[in-house]
């Protein structure tokens, strides 16, 4: 399966996976690897949004995708506003659209927004004129999330087609789970779903999906395996026994990594819960590239807002 | 002596097998004769109802009115506004205000301000429990006194079975059915939509439908123990049609309404609306195939009523996202033209059928005057246009709120005009 780049994206924004073709992913996992080599340069600054304005919009804790967000604006040169709101006083008082509003009236050319809230960027995007980018809407996406995945395993392996993907765990409450499902089976990539039932949603399997309710099938011959954190604050009791008994039975031991791919990355969108869902072990093995994806998100995150703005200004790479 | 006749129309009256042409004199609130043709005479008003169907008024079993408490959303006055505009001659107003009708003295309340707006006729149901809390039965037999028509917990599911069979057994004694909002709060917990690969896609967190379904089921095996009359309020999934259906055919005291809005609308429509909160309602709208078993219960007669579950929210708090935005949509002023545009245009059933629905079923169900264009019978009556085209417009609006999915939709067929106990109260 080869994919053409498109030649830009076709929307003001960015509210998810599910709404980007093929050429569209391609394109900003292109642009994504030009913009790379910025953080190699002694100043780590282009001058690509020079006068633009980009309002961080938090409404749920956030400590990795935010300081990712603010390096990849930071290093465009882009003016930055965080703003950050406790759920609460999203729940009760001024609704979002009136945050929004207000926050127009101060001339933003992005708004990238985390909510509780699945859907809150879509809506958003219909009522203000900047460019919307989803940093995690509830368990609907986390879009940004999803494509520096794949562009970690593009890297590694310089293909996504064909690649058997592992996802294993809280898959019900996972919005990253829901945009790489999206991204890697647009692509081409096998993705596996490992989790008991009571973490899977009713009729994943429609997003083209295979499942598994244990891990050890499902690692068999992986190309990744990922995992996600299991989210405590997201979970009633009745889900899940206990911790213990999830690592027993389902977290990333040394020994099930072993039943996938010798080269098989090991990944992990954090904050990890060493000893639940994963062995500190992998986590920190050989195989591991957590990290790696860390670095990649800010290319990634840098490529969205570049194209975005409609690749205005001289080309971010050789500026 | 005030009169009226309505000549030229169309009479549809299930109660008495009649489809055919006829004139009806109404006299002092009551309908006092139908002919093929009746002479007007001198000191009558006279309606010309040429190429319309006269029917028996419509009644509404599920509305939230909203007053006391949340006249923001809805009064009581401006609730019966609505319901004349579109077509109804009498609704059933839910106990879920503030104070909840769980009193004597909240009925009474209610019955008085209906009487002083002067429009629908307004028969209030009361609360099962005390506060609405599932936990005391609340004072059954002094509402009755006052005039309520039947008991439900609705938006308030009656958790504790035992409560659920003493609501049962009690209201025997006063000759009315438990009408019950069938969801099992566990199962729906934190739900917003129908759980499903539509939610599944979309992320929204979802609301099973068995959730309804394992509630429906006991509260049939209690009807069948006690013998008490069970309504199931907006059935939605198909195994709830199924359950009804079986329930009936075992002779059990069962009843059940279907709205509008489950008839033309599934959970495919939740994701095309790209979040937009009305599209949220409780239960939610449901997959295809769901939509059709509902359909195919109206077909064979195992729903009794088209109730719309009303249920006013204001802008304010209705335009929130998807998860904090309230559960409801209004309906009283769709309901009629979607039924028939759905039902009637759609060929699931014929005009009948569907009067028999919106009309003389609902009135069996909780067992109110009216349904009927008998002689003698109070002169409720909605006249219908089949023909006439109309594209939904919130604007419009006689309710106080504007929480509707329908709006632009294009419809065809609807109420020309609503009579109450003999007077014109709506005309198009």
């Amino acid at each position: 399966m080869s994919v053409e780049p498109a030649s830009a994206l076709s929307s003001k924004d960015l509210v998810g996976i599910s709404g980007l073709t093929a050429g569209e992913i391609q394109l900003i996992l292109d642009t994504a690897e030009e913009l790379l080599e910025v953080a190699r340069r002694p100043i780590k600054k282009v001058p690509t949004l020079r006068g633009s304005t980009v309002v961080n919009l938090f409404m749920e804790p956030s400590t990795r995708t935010r300081f990712s967000f603010e390096v990849a604006e930071k290093r465009l040169s882009a003016d930055t506003l965080n703003f950050s709101a406790s759920t609460s006083s999203v729940s009760k008082g001024e609704t979002l659209v009136d945050t929004a509003r207000n926050l127009m009236a101060m001339a933003p050319d992005f708004i990238v927004i985390r909510h509780p809230n699945s859907g809150a960027p879509h809506r958003l995007a219909k009522v203000v004129p900047a460019s919307i980018i989803n940093a995690g809407d509830g368990i609907n996406e986390h879009p940004t999330q999803g494509l520096l995945d794949a562009f970690t395993m593009r890297r590694h392996f310089g293909r996504l087609d064909g690649l058997k993907v592992v996802i294993a765990g809280d898959i019900r409450h996972s919005r990253v789970a829901r945009s790489n499902a999206f991204l890697l089976t647009r692509m081409g990539a096998e993705v596996r779903f490992a989790a008991p039932a009571s973490m899977l949603p009713l009729g994943v399997e429609e997003l083209g999906v295979k499942t598994f309710l244990r891990i050890e099938p499902a690692l068999e011959g992986a190309d990744v395996a990922m995992m996600l954190r299991i989210q405590r604050e997201r979970q009633s009791n009745v889900n899940l026994p206990s911790a213990r008994e999830y690592f027993d039975f389902f977290a990333l031991t040394p020994e099930r990594l072993k039943l996938a791919a010798k080269h098989a990355l090991v990944m992990h969108p954090g904050p990890m819960n060493r000893g639940v869902e994963i062995d500190s072990s992998v986590a920190d093995g050989a195989q591991s590239v957590i990290l790696e994806q860390v670095t990649n998100g800010v290319a990634i995150r840098m490529a969205i807002l570049y194209l975005l703005a409609g690749g205005r200004g001289e080309s971010a790479a050789h500026s | 002596m005030s009169r009226l006749l309505i000549r030229n129309g169309r009479v549809v009256d299930p109660s008495q097998r009649l489809d055919q042409g006829m004139d009806v004199l109404i006299a002092d609130g009551k309908i006092a004769s139908l002919s093929e043709r009746i002479d007007p005479p001198s000191d009558a008003e006279v309606m010309d109802a040429a190429g319309l169907v006269v029917a028996p008024g419509f009644i509404d079993l599920h509305v939230h009115l909203r007053e006391p408490g949340f006249e923001y959303k809805e009064t009581i006055a401006s609730g019966s506004q609505a319901a004349v505009a579109g077509g109804f001659t009498a609704v059933c107003c839910m106990p879920n205000t503030n104070p909840v009708n769980d009193d004597p003295a909240v009925t009474r309340f209610i019955a008085e301000r209906a009487r002083a707006a002067g429009l629908a006729r307004v028969f209030p149901v009361g609360a099962v429990s005390k506060g609405l809390r599932g936990e005391e039965l609340a004072e059954i037999g002094e509402m009755v006194r006052e005039g309520v028509v039947a008991v439900s917990d609705d938006g308030h599911p009656v958790r504790d079975a035992l409560l659920m069979r003493r609501a049962l057994e009690y209201s025997r004694s006063f000759g009315i059915p438990v009408a019950a909002h069938e969801e099992d709060p566990c199962l729906a917990a934190g739900g917003c939509m129908h759980e499903g690969p539509v939610a599944t896609r979309i992320g929204l967190k979802g609301i099973p439908g068995v959730a309804e379904e394992v509630m429906v089921a006991r509260d049939l095996m209690l009807a069948e123990l006690t013998g008490g009359r069970l309504h199931v309020c907006h059935a939605s999934t198909a195994g709830t049609i199924r359950l009804v259906r079986a329930g009936k055919g075992k002779g059990i005291a069962v009843t059940c309404e279907v709205t509008p809005h489950h008839l033309l609308l599934s959970d495919e429509s939740v994701a095309e609306s790209n979040y937009d909160p009305n599209w949220k309602m409780n239960p939610p709208l449901r997959p295809k195939a769901d939509v059709d078993a509902v359909l195919e219960g109206i077909y064979d007669g195992t729903v009794d009523a088209i109730a719309t579950d009303h249920a006013p929210h204001h802008q304010d708090e209705k335009d929130l996202d998807f998860a904090d935005a309230p559960f409801g949509i209004v309906g009283l002023e769709t309901a009629v033209s979607v039924a028939l545009d759905r039902l009637v245009h759609g060929k699931v059933i014929g005009i009948m059928q569907l009067v028999r629905l919106m009309s003389c079923g609902p009135a069996e169900v909780f067992g109110l005057p009216g349904g009927t264009l008998k002689p003698g019978s109070p002169a409720d009556v909605t006249i219908l246009d089949l023909r006439v085209r109309r594209a939904v417009d919130p604007a419009r609006f006689a309710s106080r709120s504007r929480n509707t999915p329908f709006t632009g939709f294009k419809l065809r067929g609807g109420a020309v005009a609503t009579i109450v106990g003999g007077k014109v109260v709506w005309q198009a």
